[in-house]
């Protein structure tokens, strides 16, 4: 077994998701360790699960896009010795981790989907088109770096693979924030919807320009059935809805069970983002549309009306 | 130094087209016989234009940089066409099979060439380093970071704007979970996403320009550098490709269609 470093670039209260799916990931590889770049108070309360070890911390909190951080990542890999170091393929975490593999003059591998015990990574690569293995080069005794994409496993998994264990305790690095170079004129929070995070989400409604301004219907719908909410560059660029909710190539990338997509034309770069859903639904005026090449079910109509008539079926049959 | 010049090099990456098929071939490599510049750096490439254009007082280049086989060259003769000043290629049989760790190696030895090389009027030039958010075919966008630690520069990812002021850069960026408006000293790395701005076409005029602008080409033993200090980190061992998707079921709705997704989804237990 391996000793793993996972790195969380920001926790909060409690952990997300994504961050429990990353430490169930880890476990399957060896004991696991945790080092944190932001954080407020004490953040190992969150962290109080069965097998995971030391909790590095640098003097302060790092918050991204700090460069300090590659600094506390390459002390903890020197304090416990990881074989393995792993991230979510989140931006902030790739830079970091991006740095870290040049530090320790090692590869990584980003967006990964599964790492098995003999470190081959498995990814889905040419926008979903292929899968591929891959692993350090051969003769190489270094670790390896590698992040993973979220929703890799199931959520019923993830609760099944962890339990709760003792608040580890956090250890406490000589790393400071560093000087200059880039400083940090202002900070605004991204409004968090209360809808699921659309990269986590099971299912996924999004809407393109043929929602025409109107974004209410597919909210509604969305929350119908516990969905994510998404878009499309048009939609997007046109301001109906912020940015965070594209999906696409320059978007988010999902790869919910369900993906409902809703006045979208099914350009190549919206597809690369959600092609490898489980099942697409889709509904569109004309039917020469591409996103019917790949759709499951599709529904050439209006969806000012097919969605509406959904939201009441669905009302009516949970009664 | 106040108003130093400034030298912008921007990373153009030549990438098969990603409207056509793209594949691996049978060395678990992608297939790079054809290839167009790819469309996520032209907002890199745009918004140095931009910056250029808007620096009155300040002696701006434009120099566009490519690392990629023979064919690449076409992505730097674009991005002349588009507006950049001079171009370079690094090609190089021993880059083939490049990862992350690789291809950082490679740029950095090219980029401190190309800066190197750079004579301005007005000074000693500061450079910046703009690269696309990601590259179109690996997608993983750690290059820039890399590249920035391996030339001990600043580095800034996702920038949706840019504005130059005379000792630094003003970015802002989208982080995770906040937006962000920093300020980065040269010299720097910054990926550049596509909301920053709209691309320009080239017009007549500007191809004609284009033929007139240098281009040099260099190999790794230009760079002084070794095929072993270029040997890539990681290997891909297999490449499977996923079986396409197939149209389903596509009905006309004539009244009822909400309907009959609804019974879909219950059918496939998705509710
Ligand atoms: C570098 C680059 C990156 C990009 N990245 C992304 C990305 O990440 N994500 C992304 O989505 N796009 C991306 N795009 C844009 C992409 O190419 C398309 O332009 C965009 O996806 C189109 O959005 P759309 O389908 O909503 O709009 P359109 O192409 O205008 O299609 C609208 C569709 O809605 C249908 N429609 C209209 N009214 C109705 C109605 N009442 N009921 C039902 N259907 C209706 C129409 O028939 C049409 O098919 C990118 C482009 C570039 C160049």
């Amino acid at each position: 077994m391996s000793n793993v470093l996972v790195f969380f670039d920001v926790l909060g209260e409690t952990l997300s998701f994504t961050q429990r799916e990353l430490i169930a990931q880890a476990q399957s590889l060896g004991e696991v360790h945790i080092a944190i770049g932001a954080y407020q108070g004490d953040p190992t309360p969150a962290l109080a699960i069965s097998g995971v070890g030391e909790v590095y911390l640098a003097e302060a909190s790092l918050p991204a896009p700090e460069v300090a951080v590659v600094d506390l990542l390459e002390t903890a890999v020197a304090e416990c010795g990881a074989e393995v170091i792993l991230g979510s393929s989140t931006a902030d975490v790739t830079d970091a981790l991006a740095r870290l593999a040049v530090r320790l003059d090692t590869g990584i591998i980003c967006s990964i989907a599964a790492l098995t015990g003999e470190l081959l990574a498995t990814k889905s690569e040419l926008a979903g088109s292929y899968t591929t293995v891959s692993q350090l080069a051969p003769g190489l005794s270094r670790p390896l770096i590698a992040t993973f994409r979220p929703n890799s496993l199931d959520p019923q998994r993830v609760d099944a693979l962890l339990d709760a264990g003792d608040q580890p305790d956090g250890t406490v690095l000589p790393v400071r924030p560093s000087q200059g170079g880039v400083e940090v004129l202002h900070r605004e929070a991204l409004k968090v919807s209360a809808r699921p995070a659309l990269a986590e989400a099971r299912v996924v409604v999004a809407g393109g320009r043929g929602v025409d301004g109107d974004f209410t219907p597919l909210e509604e719908l969305a929350d119908e059935l516990g969905a994510g909410l998404g878009a499309s560059r048009a939609a997007t660029d046109a301001g109906w809805i912020e940015h965070a909710a594209q999906v696409g190539q320059t978007g988010v990338t999902v790869s919910p069970q369900l993906y409902i997509s809703a006045g979208i034309s099914g350009a190549v770069q919206q597809r690369s983002g959600m092609q490898t859903a489980g099942t697409i639904v889709a509904i569109n005026k004309d039917e020469d549309a591409p996103v019917f090449e790949i759709a499951d079910f599709g529904v050439v109509g209006d969806l000012h009306e097919v969605i509406p008539q959904m939201i009441e079926e669905l009302r009516r049959r949970k009664g | 130094m106040v108003n130093a010049p400034l030298h912008i090099i921007t990373l153009v990456k030549w990438v098969p087209d990603a409207q056509l098929e793209r594949r691996y071939n049978a060395e678990a490599r992608i297939d790079r016989s054809e290839g167009v510049l790819s469309e996520l750096d032209e907002y890199p490439l745009e918004a140095a234009l931009q910056l250029r254009e808007a620096a009155a007082d300040r002696e701006v280049r434009v120099t566009a940089l490519t690392m990629g086989p023979a064919g690449s060259s076409t992505a730097v003769k674009k991005a002349l066409q588009i507006g950049a000043d001079d171009g370079y290629q690094l090609t190089d049989d021993a880059l083939i099979g490049a990862d992350i760790w690789a291809t950082s190696v490679a740029l950095k030895a090219a980029v401190e060439a190309v800066a190197g090389a750079a004579e301005f009027e007005s000074g000693e030039p500061e450079y910046l380093v703009l690269t696309g958010m990601a590259s179109e075919e690996g997608e993983s966008g750690a290059v820039p970071a890399q590249l920035a630690e391996r030339l001990g520069a600043h580095v800034v990812t996702y920038a949706t704007g840019l504005e130059l002021e005379p000792e630094r850069l003003i970015v802002t960026r989208s982080g995770g979970t906040e937006s962000q408006k920093v300020a980065v000293r040269m010299p720097a790395v910054v990926s550049v996403t596509d909301q920053a701005n709209d691309p320009r076409y080239p017009n007549f005029k500007a191809i004609m320009a284009a033929k007139k602008k240098p281009l040099t080409r260099f190999s790794l033993a230009d760079l002084g550098l070794r095929a072993e200090e270029v040997t890539a980190k990681v290997r891909v061992l297999s490449t499977q490709a996923r079986p396409a998707r197939t149209a389903g079921e596509i009905i006309t709705d004539e009244g009822d269609a909400g309907l009959k997704i609804v019974e879909f989804l219950a059918k496939e237990r998705l509710l």
